[in-house]
C-alpha cells in the first residue's frame, strides 16, 4: 500500500472517497427510493380518479372519512368505509385494529394500493391524533364542495 | 406572585446573558482581565436566574394555577404530579425555558469546570453561549412568554395529550434537550477558536468531553422517545423515521462523528478544520431539529401548536447563529495550519471513513426529511418519504462503517498494516461468515437481509473481543494478560463497550425484524391463540379506572409451550377525560428472549374483541445495546476527567 | 470556493422554509370543520343564569339563522373579538347564542355584564361535551346555523380585524 507523500495527494484521495460516498447517496435518492416504492403519492380520491393510478401501485389516501359508510365485516376484523375529498369517494378496506381516534367525518390518512374492483385495500390507517394535530394531508383540496366559504380565500395549491 | 417572579428573572437573565456576550470581548481586546471575568460571573448569574424562572414555573404547574396561561392551557388539576411537572416541558413555551435553563447550566460549567483552560480562550467560549443564551431568552419573552397570566382564571385547565401522559416521555424531552443543548458547548469552542485563528491538539482535547457529555444525552433521549414509541403507539414499532424522530437522529450522527473526528485532531493535530465544521453542523441541526417542530412548517404527530410568528423568529435566529458561525468559518478556516500527514491505510484514515459515512447518512435523512418540502414547494405535489427510503440509506452507508469499525481499533496512527489487522481479525471473519451462512441456511435462502445483518453484528462483536485479545496479548503471552487486562486505560473500555452495543443493537434490530410473529385475532373469554412458543388464553375484559382516565383492561395468560409459569398479559384501551381521547396502552413482558406484546382493540359484538398480540424476540438488544453506547460514553468521560488538563500527553493508543 | 458551500445551503434552506411558512393559506394546524352541511349535533344544557330555560338543539330550528359562539370568560381571545358580537347583535340584527366553555357560570355572567351581553341565549357546556360534539378546536369558535339547524359556516378562532365584513356578515347574508 503506498503512503500518502503529499498533503496534495491525501487531500485528493479523501476527495475522491467523499465524492464516491456522496455520489453513493445520490444514486440512493433518486434510483432506489423510486425502485422501492419509497416515495408514496399523497393522493386525495378526486386525484386518484383524475390521475387514473394503477391497480397495485402503492400510494397515500388522505381525506376524510364519509359519515355514514363505515360498516365492519363479520370476521370482526375487516373494516370497510369510504374516504372523501367531498368531490368524490373511495372505497377502502382494512384489516387489522383502528387506531382509537378513528372516526366518521374525521381525517384520515391510508397506505395500499388500489385492488381490481377498484377498492383501496389499506395496510396502515392513521387517524387524528389529537386537537392540535390534523394528519397532513386529509383536509380537502376542494373545499368549495364542501360547502366551505373559506375555500375561497385559500391558496391556489389548495391547502 | 410567583409568576412575575419568574418573568422578572427571565428578564434579568436576558441582561446579563447581554453583559456576558459583549463585555468579556471588550476586555479581551484590551486585555482587561476584569472585564473578562464578566464572562464567569454572567454566566453563573444567567443559571441562578434560570434555575429561578423555572422553578416558578414548575411551581405555579404543581399547586395548578391557572391563571398563568401556560397552566391552562397544558395542564389539569386532576393529574398526576408525575405529569404536572412532566407538562411544565411538554408543550412550545416550558420546554423553551428547559432548553435555556440547560444552556445556562452548560454555561456555568464552562465556567466553573473550566477553570483550566487558559483565561483568554475560555471568555471567549462563554461569551459566544451568553450570546446563544440571549438568543433564546428574546425567542421566549417577545413570541412564547410562559408567565403571561390570565384574567380572570379559568377554573380548570385544558390538560396534556394523554399519549404524552407516560413515564417514558415525561425523561424523554430533558434528556434530548441536554444532548441539543450540550452541543452547543462544542460549538462554541468552535467559534471561539475561529475569532482566535487557532486549533491545537488541546482545543480538541478540551472540547471532547463536553461532546461526549452531550452525545451521551442525546443517545438516551433517542432510545427514550423510541422506547416510548414502542409501547404507548400501540403498532409494535420503534422507529417510524418521523420528521421530528429524524430531527433528533441527525445531531446524534454528526455528533457521533464529530467524537471520531476530534481524536484525530487530539492525537494527530489533523482535521481540524473539518472538525470546526462538525461541530458548528452539529449544533446546527440541534437548532434545525427544534426549528422543524415549532415552526409549522412541517406536521408531524410530534409537532408542538405553533404559530408563524414564532416560526419566522427561530428561523432568523437559525441564519443569524448558523450562518454567521460558517461566514466566520468560510473567513477563517483557511487560516488553520494543514495538520498531520497520514498513510492510506492508518487509523486517521479508517476515522475518516467514519466521518464520511455518518455525515452522508446525515445528509441522506436530511434530504428525506426535506425533500416532501422542497416538491410541496415547487408545486409538485405532495408525495411521503416512506421508511424503506431511510432503511436503504442505513444499509447501504452503514454496512461498510461497521465493517471498518472492526479494523480501525487494530490500526496503528500514521501508517497502519492491513495484513496484520487482518490476520488479528481472520477469527472474527470465520465465525461471523459462520453465523451468517447458517442464518441463510436455516432460512432456506429467504432472507438475505437478516443472514447479512447477523453476520455484520457478529463481525463487530468478535473483532472488538479480538481487538482486546490483541491488546492484551492474550495468545502471544496468556501469563499476563489479567493484569494487561486491568490496565487497560478506562477510555478503551468506553470504546470497547460503545462498539459491543452497535453491536448489540445491530442483533436486536435484525432479530426482531426477522422474527416477529404477528397474530390478529378475534377473541372471547376462553380462546386461545398461538404466538411465538405461547399460548395466549384470553379471560375477558375488566373496566378499570385511573387518576383521569377510564379503561377497558383485557385479561391474557401467556403459557410457554415449554412448560412454566403462566405469564398475565393487562392490555388497555384508555378514555381520557381532559382532554377527552382514546389511547392504547400495549401490555408487554419483556424477556430476554423476545417481548410478548399484546393490545386490545375493539369489541366486535357478542363478548368478541379483536386483539393484536406479538411475539418480538430479542427487542432487548436495542435497549441494551443503546445502555452499553451511553455506559461506554460514561466510562470513556470517567478517563478523560481525570486527564482534563493533564500535560500533553504524547500518545495514547487507547481510542478510536 | 468549497469553504462556502455549507453557508450557502444553509441560506438556501432557509430561503425554502421562509417560503414554507409565509405561503398563503398554509396553516397545518387548522382543521376544516367537516361539521359544515351536517345538522348541528343534539345537545341540551343548563342556562347561564339559575333560573333561564335551558339550550338545546331545538333553539337552532326556530326558522332564522342562528350564530353560536364558543366562549369562556378565561379566554384572551373571546375578549377581542366580543365587540363583534355585540355589533353583530346590536348592528346587524343577528341572533347570536353563546355557549360557555369550561367555565363556571358566575364567572361567565361576570364577563357578560363586564363587557356587554351580546348573546339571546346562553348555555353553560361545564365538562365541554357539546363543544367536542361540534368539533371545536378551541375557544373562541362560531358557528353559523341555518334556520333548519344545519350548521353552514365555521369561524375558527376568534372574529377580529377584517373578519366580520369579509367573512361573517357574507356567510350571514347569503342566508337571508
Amino acid at each position: 500500500m503506498a503512503g500518502l507523500k503529499t498533503r496534495k495527494r491525501q487531500r485528493l484521495v479523501v476527495m475522491i472517497v467523499a465524492v464516491a460516498v456522496l455520489a453513493l447517496a445520490a444514486f440512493l435518492i433518486v434510483f432506489a427510493g423510486r425502485q422501492t416504492g419509497s416515495f408514496n403519492l399523497f393522493l386525495q380520491p378526486s386525484e386518484v380518479f383524475q390521475q387514473k393510478v394503477a391497480v397495485g401501485q402503492r400510494f397515500r389516501l388522505g381525506g376524510l372519512v364519509e359519515t355514514g359508510s363505515v360498516a365492519r365485516k363479520d370476521d370482526g376484523l375487516t373494516y370497510e368505509f369510504r374516504v372523501t375529498d367531498c368531490a368524490a369517494d373511495l372505497p377502502v378496506s382494512y384489516t387489522g385494529i383502528m387506531p382509537s381516534l378513528f372516526r366518521e367525518g374525521q381525517g384520515v390518512v391510508s397506505e395500499g394500493a388500489l385492488n381490481a374492483d377498484g377498492v383501496f385495500v389499506a395496510d396502515t390507517v392513521l387517524a387524528k391524533h389529537d386537537e392540535n394535530y390534523a394528519a397532513p394531508g386529509t383536509l380537502p383540496k376542494n373545499e368549495e364542495a364542501c360547502g366551505h366559504p373559506e375555500a375561497l380565500t385559500a391558496g391556489q395549491d389548495g391547502r | 406572585m410567583i409568576a412575575e417572579l419568574g418573568h422578572f428573572a427571565t428578564i434579568l437573565a436576558l441582561v446579563l446573558a447581554l453583559l456576558g456576550a459583549t463585555v468579556p470581548h471588550v476586555g479581551i481586546a484590551r486585555g482587561d482581565s476584569r472585564l473578562m471575568a464578566v464572562a464567569d460571573n454572567a454566566a453563573i448569574g444567567q443559571f441562578l436566574m434560570a434555575i429561578i424562572a423555572f422553578g416558578a414555573l414548575m411551581y405555579s404547574y404543581i399547586i395548578s394555577d391557572f391563571s398563568v396561561y401556560a397552566v391552562a392551557a397544558n395542564s389539569h388539576s386532576a393529574k398526576p404530579m408525575l405529569y404536572k411537572i412532566a407538562g411544565v416541558w411538554g408543550n412550545h413555551e416550558g420546554s423553551l425555558l428547559l432548553w435555556i435553563l440547560m444552556l445556562t447550566l452548560f454555561a456555568a460549567a464552562l465556567s466553573l469546570k473550566g477553570r483550566k483552560l487558559p483565561q483568554r480562550f475560555r471568555t471567549r467560549v462563554i461569551a459566544v453561549q451568553s450570546a446563544l443564551v440571549v438568543g433564546f431568552l428574546l425567542f421566549i419573552l417577545f413570541t412564547s412568554n410562559p408567565f403571561v397570566r390570565l384574567d380572570p382564571a379559568p377554573f380548570e385547565g385544558n390538560g396534556l395529550n394523554p399519549l404524552l401522559q407516560d413515564p417514558g416521555l415525561a425523561f424523554h424531552p430533558p434528556m434530548l434537550y441536554l444532548g441539543y443543548v450540550g452541543l452547543s458547548v462544542a460549538f462554541s469552542f468552535a467559534v471561539a477558536a475561529l475569532i482566535e485563528g487557532e486549533v491545537t491538539p488541546l482545543w480538541a482535547r478540551w472540547v471532547r468531553p463536553w461532546t461526549l457529555v452531550a452525545w451521551m444525552f442525546l443517545t438516551a433521549g433517542i432510545i427514550l422517545g423510541s422506547w416510548w414509541a414502542y409501547y404507548e403507539l400501540g403498532w409494535g414499532g420503534w422507529w417510524f423515521w418521523d420528521p421530528a424522530e429524524n430531527a433528533s437522529f441527525m445531531p446524534w450522527l454528526v455528533a457521533t462523528a464529530l467524537l471520531h473526528s476530534a481524536i484525530v485532531v487530539e492525537k494527530r493535530d489533523a482535521l481540524k478544520s473539518w472538525t470546526i465544521l462538525l461541530s458548528i453542523v452539529a449544533f446546527s441541526f440541534s437548532l434545525l431539529g427544534t426549528f422543524l417542530v415549532r415552526s409549522g412548517v412541517i406536521t408531524s404527530v410530534h409537532a408542538f401548536a405553533n404559530d408563524p410568528a414564532r416560526g419566522v423568529f427561530i428561523l432568523g435566529f437559525l441564519v443569524v447563529v448558523i450562518g454567521g458561525a460558517l461566514t466566520l468559518y468560510a473567513w477563517r478556516a483557511p487560516k488553520l495550519t494543514p495538520g498531520g500527514l497520514f498513510g492510506l491505510v492508518s487509523r486517521e484514515s479508517a476515522l475518516v471513513l467514519n466521518n464520511i459515512l455518518l455525515s452522508t447518512f446525515a445528509g441522506v435523512v436530511l434530504v428525506g426529511t426535506l425533500y416532501p418540502l422542497v416538491l410541496e414547494a415547487t408545486g409538485s405535489g405532495q408525495i411521503s418519504v416512506g421508511a424503506p427510503f431511510f432503511d436503504f440509506g442505513a444499509i447501504v452507508l452503514m454496512s461498510p462503517l461497521i465493517v471498518a469499525l472492526g479494523f480501525g481499533p487494530l490500526l496503528a496512527w500514521k501508517r497502519g498494516r492491513l495484513p496484520r489487522a487482518a490476520t488479528t481479525l481472520l477469527p472474527a471473519l470465520v465465525v461471523a461468515l459462520v453465523v451468517g451462512l447458517f442464518t441463510y441456511w436455516q432460512t432456506a435462502g429467504g432472507v438475505v437481509m437478516t443472514a447479512f445483518g447477523l453476520l455484520l453484528a457478529t463481525w463487530l462483536l468478535a473483532s472488538v473481543a479480538m481487538e482486546i485479545a490483541e491488546r492484551t496479548q492474550l495468545f502471544k503471552n496468556p501469563a499476563g494478560f489479567l493484569r494487561r487486562l486491568r490496565h487497560l486505560p478506562r477510555a478503551s473500555w468506553g470504546m470497547s463497550l460503545a462498539h459491543s452495543g452497535v453491536a448489540v443493537l445491530l442483533f436486536g434490530i435484525t432479530i426482531s425484524e426477522a422474527w416477529t410473529e404477528e397474530k390478529l385475532v378475534i377473541m372471547q373469554r376462553g380462546d386461545t391463540a398461538e404466538v411465538g412458543d405461547y399460548s395466549v388464553r384470553f379471560d375477558g375484559v375488566a373496566p378499570v379506572t385511573g387518576p383521569n382516565y377510564t379503561a377497558i383492561q383485557g385479561h391474557f395468560y401467556a403459557s410457554p409451550k415449554s412448560g412454566g409459569a403462566d405469564i398475565m398479559l393487562e392490555p388497555q384501551d384508555r378514555l381520557y377525560t381532559d382532554p377527552v381521547m382514546n389511547t392504547t396502552e400495549a401490555a408487554i413482558h419483556s424477556m430476554l428472549s423476545g417481548d410478548l406484546y399484546a393490545v386490545i382493540g375493539e369489541a366486535a359484538g357478542g363478548g368478541r374483541w379483536s386483539v393484536r398480540l406479538y411475539f418480538k424476540p430479542f427487542v432487548v438488544g436495542l435497549w441494551l445495546g443503546a445502555a452499553m453506547m451511553v455506559l461506554g460514553g460514561l466510562l470513556s468521560l470517567s478517563d478523560r476527567r481525570l486527564r482534563v488538563g493533564a500535560p500533553k500527553a504524547k500518545k495514547l493508543s487507547a481510542e478510536a | 470556493m468549497q469553504r462556502f458551500a455549507p453557508l450557502i445551503i444553509v441560506l438556501a434552506l432557509a430561503g425554502l422554509f421562509f417560503m414554507m411558512m409565509t405561503q398563503e393559506g398554509r396553516n397545518p394546524n387548522e382543521i376544516k370543520s367537516v361539521m359544515i352541511g351536517k345538522p348541528a349535533p343534539a345537545f341540551s344544557i343548563p342556562g347561564l343564569e339559575a333560573d333561564a330555560p335551558g339550550l338545546t338543539d331545538a333553539d337552532l330550528r326556530t326558522g332564522e339563522p342562528v350564530l353560536v359562539n364558543f366562549f369562556a370568560s378565561w379566554c384572551v381571545p373571546c375578549r377581542a373579538e366580543h365587540e363583534s358580537l355585540m355589533a353583530l347583535a346590536r348592528e346587524h340584527g343577528a341572533t347570536v347564542i353563546g355557549i360557555a366553555y369550561k367555565d363556571t357560570p358566575d364567572r361567565s355572567l361576570a364577563f357578560l355584564d363586564e363587557l356587554g351581553n351580546p348573546f339571546a341565549k346562553t348555555g353553560a357546556d361545564l365538562d365541554g361535551r357539546v363543544a367536542i360534539d361540534w368539533g371545536v378546536t378551541g375557544v373562541p369558535e362560531t358557528f353559523l346555523v341555518d334556520g333548519s339547524g344545519t350548521i353552514v359556516y365555521r369561524h375558527w378562532g376568534p372574529i377580529v380585524g377584517d373578519g366580520l365584513e369579509a367573512q361573517v356578515l357574507p356567510a350571514l347574508e347569503a342566508l337571508k
